[in-house]
């Protein structure tokens, strides 16, 4: 009796009706998403351009990302990342303001107008940006030259272009969230503040900043994010001058033929991000926040 | 309400004058006067939809007249922005700001005036003895205390910078029946304390009788009629201010060549007071407190016969609905005073003619 007073608690939630009910997708989850997880970290401890997973562990797939500066495309990563995050923030807020409490029957239609490039392939639209861009011969530099009659700088395979791109391709992930942050502030609120005393700024950093945080933080981790794994944007708009981590572990897969090496990259990356990502949430306290409306 | 303006010595603390505002083709507020005295609780009142809350906004400054002037001690404010007027609203729906304490709420203000810690810190505990706000409040975030301390806190913090007039748009319409009376006394106990202009907003005419020192009737952006409760109660202008106060017996009467008065409702000739010069239709208003039961030997100048419909207690008073012809008219008596009879039977109902009122449309 007592014995099984003991061990009862101990196995309770093995007989609870939901775990059963999520068995099928945890094991979904299990084979699709954590076992490749799983495979790339025993690749990374593997002997270089092995591929096997039973060769020795070593560690020195991660002596090499710092012997090859690697870690140097890690760095430049994470500055375009954090540059994306802060440009798009800048230039998002006005527009997300206008969309939860200015446009009014427009917001619609510029949501539309917003949203249309995204039925469009990245890619096409990257290369779109190419052609605008091109020295000489591009949309931009023609247009000024027949017009104004001005000699542009090369602005392609730079790292504005690149970041302009990030910024171009990401922009959607940073204002939506943040239009969703920004119409949880009360427009009685916002009133009272500034009957109160605020100026336009006050009320900015004293009440729509604070109030609209989650949609801010939840936008700019997704921008975070996705532009610490972009791959196409260096690609495409930054060429041979620009190489992010995505192009170096993509390189490490193929042309290198290392996976172990490519995998200690990504592992890097996916620790460095994870990190990061829990850390500005537990800070943040998104369900807290987000409860208390 | 000319009269009113040319009695006052002091001026007025603010005055509006033909103060309108349109949206497109509606006139929310139009050509609206006004005198607002230095230390008096006004109330504006009004069903929803006449204008009322957007007045209250002009003279916040959370909106512009589309026509007229706003004077503030006499300056002109129209185009001075809410946050630039020394006055503070409490809203309707309190606006408390939910990412701060009760002690951030109350300091706003100040915050934004850029005065010192030390200083805000010792107003907001000033201002949560005075609205009985437990100190330990202090430090608590706003979503944890209860809708009648919140209701504080909104007070507090409107009265923290020390404005000249506090602006109040419906506070207590949320509120249940009980914390609502407590909240009224409370309120008009503050207006004493702080000597501050109030100006309320409400659509209930009795929370007005209440607090207020002068009413202002509002109805289709117009003041229809401004003076004190209990001049707006003996007096009401019209048909539509009478019947606003509560429930009245209202019956439409035409004068006859003798002097009495007769209603289509009512077989009798009625005796009330005369019709304005020149007109031949009215409204009797009869207050159903100045209905009482007739007994046998018992008169009135007015005496009808009807069936008692049904009975309603209403705490100290009693009221009743008593079926006389076509129409139900509401008797209410002090519970002393209540009827003998029971639903179903024929009473006699009696009012003198000096106790009911004649008003036109």
């Amino acid at each position: 009796m007592i014995a099984r007073l003991l061990i009862r608690p101990a196995f309770a939630w093995l007989r609870q009706p939901g775990l059963h009910a999520a068995v099928p997708i945890l094991i979904l989850l299990a084979i699709g998403f954590i076992g490749p997880l799983v495979l790339v970290a025993i690749f990374s401890f593997m002997p270089p351009r092995s591929f096997t997973l039973d060769g020795a562990p070593t560690i020195e797939n991660y002596q090499t990302v710092v012997e090859q500066s690697f870690y140097l495309s890690l760095l430049r990563s994470f500055a375009f990342a954090a540059g994306t995050v802060v440009v798009l923030a800048l230039v998002c807020y006005p527009v997300a303001l206008g969309l939860a409490k200015l446009f009014g029957r427009y917001a619609g239609l510029l949501t539309l107008i917003l949203v249309l490039p995204l039925f469009v392939s990245e890619n096409v639209r990257l290369f779109g940006w190419v052609l605008f861009l091109l020295k000489g011969g591009g949309v931009l530099a023609g247009a000024a030259k027949a017009v104004f009659g001005l000699e542009l700088a090369d602005m392609l395979y730079s790292n504005t272009a690149t970041l302009m791109g990030l910024c171009y391709v990401y922009l959607p992930f940073m204002l939506f969230p943040m239009v969703l942050g920004l119409s949880m502030v009360q427009r009685d609120v916002v009133e009272a503040a500034s009957d109160l005393g605020a100026s336009r700024w006050q009320i900015m950093r004293e009440i729509e900043l604070p109030l609209a945080m989650p949609g801010l933080v939840i936008g700019g981790l997704l921008t975070f994010v996705l532009s610490l794994g972009a791959l196409t944007e260096s690609k495409v708009l930054g060429g041979s001058k620009v190489i992010m981590i995505a192009a170096d572990i993509e390189s490490a897969f193929t042309f290198g033929q290392n996976w172990p090496l490519g995998s200690a990259l990504s592992m890097l990356l996916l620790v460095l991000a994870g990190g990061l990502v829990l850390l500005v949430l537990r800070k943040l306290d998104l369900d807290a926040i987000l409860k208390r409306r | 309400m000319t009269a009113d303006q040319t009695e006052d010595a002091a001026p007025p603390i603010l005055r509006l004058a033909g103060v309108t505002k349109t949206f497109g083709p509606i006139r929310a507020v139009d050509a609206v006067d006004l005198d607002i005295r230095d230390g008096e609780f006004f109330t504006i009142v009004g069903p929803s939809g006449s204008g009322k809350t957007t007045l209250l906004r002009m003279l916040a400054g959370l909106e512009k007249p589309s026509a007229g002037d706003i004077l503030l001690r006499g300056e002109r404010v129209n185009e001075v922005p809410a946050n630039r007027r020394p006055t503070a609203m409490v809203f309707q729906s309190l606006a408390l700001f939910q990412h701060k304490t009760v002690g951030q709420n109350i300091e706003f203000a100040l915050k934004m005036r850029g005065i010192a810690q030390a200083t805000r810190r010792a107003r907001a505990h000033d201002l949560m003895t005075m609205l009985r706000l437990p100190h330990d409040y202090y430090s608590r975030p706003v979503t944890r205390i209860s809708g009648g301390e919140r209701q504080r806190v909104a007070l507090a913090r409107a009265l923290a910078s020390d404005p000249a007039i506090l602006f109040f748009d419906e506070p207590l319409s949320a509120i249940d029946y009980r914390l609502r009376k407590q909240l009224e006394v409370e309120l008009k106990d503050l207006h004493r304390e702080t000597g501050k202009t109030f100006v309320y907003i409400t659509h209930s005419l009795e929370e007005a009788m209440v607090m207020s020192d002068r009413i202002g009737i509002m109805r289709q952006g117009r003041l229809i009629q401004i003076g004190t409760p209990d001049e707006i109660y003996t007096r009401p202008l019209n048909k539509f201010v009478s019947e606003f106060m509560g429930e009245v017996n209202v019956l439409e009467v035409e004068q006859g060549g003798d002097g009495a008065l007769h209603a289509r409702e009512v077989a009798r000739a009625l005796k009330g007071p005369k019709l304005p010069d020149g007109a031949t239709r009215g409204h009797l208003v009869i207050r159903p407190e100045a209905l009482r039961f007739l007994g046998s030997g018992e008169t009135a100048d007015n005496v009808l016969e009807g069936e008692l419909y049904n009975e309603y207690a209403l705490g100290s008073r009693v009221q009743y609905h008593v079926k006389i012809g076509a129409r139900m008219f509401v008797v209410e008596r002090l519970r002393e005073q209540r009827a003998a009879a029971a639903p179903g039977t024929t009473v006699t109902v009696g009012w003198n003619a000096a106790d009911s009122i004649i008003v036109p449309d």
